[in-house]
């Protein structure tokens, strides 16, 4: 079957979107962008080809009527095994090359042995942890994040004289870069055997036979990618063909108009740019306004806020909601903003209520912009990864009353893949009209 | 390398390179020849009046924008700064200062002789008058103000007229008289702006031959070339009318050879794809990078404002030999930065239909208010009247720390992809898209 493929290079995330034919979505990925756009697209794009692979494994299902209870426990648990299937594969990448880099010969010289064994208490543990049926849920997708946390958490509790905690952690900070940077076999085809085995390990009978008739079904279907089209900030250093380009601009505003036909105005607030699009009744943008010399109020800024706190950035929101009082954050520099934070908390006002105003500066930011792209109309799509944040959301929606009135504002949970669904309608627009 | 198109333009381009040469030449020497010299501004300059008294004339914002494409803004501006000068200065008058502070050496490498005669038209922008007031806390010599009205309900009237004319004769004249110590011969205004109205004529015929598909010219990266004789030192000579003369010929030329324009890097690769008005002047420090991101892209400027900004030619503006004073009067009112809103947005939007344009393009300037305050007011209504998409980039003058080359070719980027997208058949890009925000998906 023909595929179209959308990628979009953020400055943190780059996503991917596959679309089939009739312009459904089959499969979407998402990795973290790397210094290296090159690789981060081919894991989006790897990402995005499993999650088409499973989606055909559902309709597969779906064509065996297989629809009730037990398969969607089945495909929920198959899914899962899959993921674990990849996380374990990467651990044990992690795991050898930091055994290499502790080893005789290496930098820690005498200690080398001692580091060793504690590297090898360290993962075996995460192992013990990961291989676990029941694994609490991760606060991050991305297999850096859940390793780093985890890591650090053990090497701290393993960490002795002879292997300390820094030494530990430099390892780890040399290896899990090079893990990155490569392209493990994560494939479909690869991992969901053994994840099927272990799926069906008590299952008997017909049941098993359909399901793995319904697995192999998904798994053997020819897939071509037919066209892809690549936006976002990285665009510029894609391995893309100029005719593969689309700006970002019109990649949000086809996407959002693609999840909310009724789409007037988009907002994508993204790690380093915001925008303010307005389209029209077919996507097609028809103003836009950006931030320009400065990238204040963007994503970026609330990262750089959680690190000032010490927090991660998905902590800050759910804390701001918690605010009570109403704080002004004057500075729209993020430097600065991280001053005034310091100074505030230093006067005693709540980190509740700092935070509380420094997503209503964001907003702030993102209203000027609006407003300059020619107002709020009616539906207003917010996407971009700020649109996950709670406070940031609440700030927009009380802005947009009191400046515009009533508005519908969408926003899916799904808006962090705006721009690549925009990129993916542009891809399959190109097959069936090519000068386009 | 031996086409006659690029031969034929480098005719025109050496041409107007001997002429800058030779009055830098004579600016640098003017003690040893006793020419006095003026320092004055480009917008409503009065280089006919000028060359009736013989003093040679220097435009601080022609060395700004010189120090900006040969890479010396960013000293002479962080120069000025150091003496107290704000972030938010217009960034001509900081690194003219600075300029000013390291020698006053000219584009062409020779000293700039200090003014004998500060000549203050305050024409279109207010800031010129701080400028000036600065410069005469350095130089020890005489002011001559020229207060010229803005156009504030979009017309110049007969009252107005008369209020320049009337300061003409008691402020400019005398103090040039001052100065040089003659008389003004009358004949001689005269004979220099009968000459300049030969030019003007072929400077329009120039600027308009953008009206042909593809354009034979970028009207506003080539424009600046070509505009550059006729609103500073050049206006109203024999050199004028031989530069515009030869430059008409040479534009004729690739009309009738159906040639597009002339980048730095030879002729347009995948020729005219997009034809814009733009609004503002351009960036200098990042001149050459920024034209590329409009021919690279096969875009270009057909029509300018910034090309009128030392004289609005196209409503039928001509220097009148028979009106001498009445028509520098005119002249000095009628430049673009001293319009109001709604004669620009008239203008604007006359040229993206007269030229067929896309649409407009507003390059904002953040230290230049004469130019940028009103323009998202401007952009929106051209919007309104042409139906034409507008996009809207944000640079500075000179000063390269505010030249984004990744924004701002995202921009331009996008904008002309809009254009793009708007030109094919909207319908059908979604047709069985996904619904209902979102992707009906795995997780």
């Amino acid at each position: 079957m023909k595929l179209f493929l959308g990628i979009d290079l953020g400055s943190t995330t780059t996503k991917a979107v596959l679309l089939d034919e009739g312009g459904a979505a089959l499969g979407r990925g998402i990795t973290n962008s790397r210094s290296n756009y090159h690789l981060a697209a081919d894991i989006a794009r790897d990402e995005a080809l499993i999650a088409a692979r499973f989606t055909l494994l559902d309709r597969a299902l779906e064509a065996a009527g297989e629809t009730g209870e037990e398969a969607v426990l089945f495909r929920k648990r198959l899914d899962a095994r899959f993921r674990k299937e990849q996380r374990m594969s990467q651990l044990s990448s992690l795991r050898e090359r930091a055994l290499r880099e502790a080893g005789e010969g290496g930098r820690f010289g005498s200690r080398a042995a001692a580091v060793v064994e504690r590297l090898l208490l360290i993962f075996d543990d995460i192992a013990t942890d990961w291989r676990r049926p029941h694994l609490a849920k991760a606060k991050s997708d991305f297999f850096r994040d859940q390793a780093a946390s985890d890591f650090s958490r053990l090497a701290e509790q393993h960490a002795t004289r002879e292997a300390p905690f820094d030494g530990l952690m430099s390892v780890f900070d040399k290896t899990i870069i090079q893990v990155e940077n490569e392209r493990l076999d994560l494939g479909f085809e690869r991992n969901i055997g053994p994840a099927l085995a272990s799926c069906l390990a008590n299952e008997s009978g017909a049941r098993r036979e359909r399901y793995e008739a319904c697995v192999t079904d998904a798994a053997s279907i020819p897939i071509e990618v037919a066209a892809t089209i690549g936006t976002g900030y990285g665009r510029q250093t894609l391995p893309f063909a100029k005719e593969q380009i689309r700006s970002e601009i019109l990649c949000h505003g086809l996407g959002a108009h693609a999840m909310y036909p009724r789409t007037a105005t988009v907002l994508d607030i993204g790690g380093q740019d915001t925008k303010a699009i307005q389209v029209d009744g077919s996507g097609i943008v028809t103003s836009f306004q950006m931030n320009d010399r400065c990238a204040a109020g963007c994503g970026r800024y609330l990262g750089y806020i959680a690190d000032e706190m010490n927090l991660g950035v998905h902590e800050l929101g759910p804390l701001a909601l918690e605010s009570t009082r109403h704080v002004k954050i004057n500075s729209t520099c993020t430097v600065f903003a991280g001053a005034e934070l310091r100074d505030r908390l230093t006067m005693g006002q709540r980190r509740e209520d700092i935070l509380a105003g420094l997503h209503r500066a964001i907003i702030l930011r993102a209203m000027a912009l609006l407003a300059r792209s020619g107002g709020v109309g009616d539906e207003f799509t917010f996407t971009g990864g700020v649109a996950n944040n709670g406070a940031a959301v609440k700030a927009l929606r009380q802005l947009v009353a009191e400046n515009y009135g009533e508005r519908t504002i969408n926003i899916s949970p799904e808006s962090i893949y705006t721009g690549a669904l925009g990129a993916a309608l542009f891809a399959r627009r190109s097959v069936e009209t090519p000068q386009a | 390398m031996s086409q006659p198109a690029k031969a034929q333009k480098d005719r025109s381009m050496a041409q107007q390179k001997e002429m800058i040469a030779g009055h830098f030449h004579a600016l640098s020497t003017a003690k040893e020849s006793g020419r006095k010299v003026v320092y004055t501004f480009v917008p409503g300059n009065l280089t006919e009046l000028m060359h009736a008294f013989d003093v040679l004339p220097v435009y601080p914002e022609i060395n700004a924008l010189q120090s900006g494409m040969r890479k010396r803004s960013g000293a002479f501006i962080a120069e000025a700064e150091r003496l107290g000068h704000s972030e938010d200065v217009c960034t001509y008058v900081k690194c003219d200062i600075g300029m000013l502070k390291n020698g006053n050496i000219g584009p062409t490498g020779e000293k700039l002789p200090p003014p004998d005669l500060l000549l203050l038209s305050y024409t279109g922008c207010f800031t010129f008058m701080k400028w000036f007031e600065l410069l005469k806390r350095e130089y020890d010599c005489p002011v001559a103000m020229l207060h010229v009205p803005y156009q504030g309900d979009g017309r110049f009237s007969p009252g107005m007229r008369d209020y320049v004319v009337s300061q003409l004769r008691s402020e400019v004249i005398p103090k040039l008289e001052q100065i040089t110590g003659k008389k003004l011969d009358e004949a001689k205004l005269q004979e220099a702006l009968a000459r300049s109205s030969i030019a003007e004529d072929d400077l329009v015929h120039v600027l308009e031959q953008a009206k042909h598909r593809p354009s034979p010219i970028d009207s506003y990266f080539g424009g600046v070339y070509y505009i550059g004789p006729m609103f500073t030192a050049f206006r109203g000579t024999q050199s004028a009318i031989e530069y515009y003369r030869m430059l008409r010929e040479e534009i004729d030329e690739r009309v009738k050879a159906g040639e597009g324009p002339v980048t730095p890097e030879g002729p347009m690769k995948n020729g005219e794809k997009y034809r814009l008005v733009v609004e503002g002047p351009p960036n200098w420090t990042s001149f050459q990078e920024f034209w590329k991101m409009f021919y690279d892209e096969g875009a270009v400027v057909v029509a300018s404002s910034y090309t009128r900004v030392g004289g609005v030619y196209d409503t039928g503006f001509r220097h009148d030999a028979n009106r001498p004073f009445e028509t520098l009067a005119d002249y000095c009112a009628g430049c673009y930065t001293n319009l109001d809103l709604p004669t620009r947005i008239g203008l604007l939007s006359k040229w993206v239909k007269d030229y067929d344009a896309d649409g407009l393009l507003v390059n904002s300037v953040k230290s230049c208010n004469s130019f940028s305050a009103g323009q998202l007011l401007i952009l929106r209504e051209v919007e309104k009247r042409t139906g034409r998409p507008g996009g809207f980039i944000e640079t500075d003058l000179v000063d390269p720390r505010y030249f984004s080359a990744a924004n701002v070719k995202n921009r331009i980027e996008s904008y002309l992809q809009m254009i793009e997208q708007k030109r094919h058949n909207p319908s059908a890009i979604v047709s069985e898209g996904p619904k209902a925000g979102a992707l009906p998906v795995m997780p």
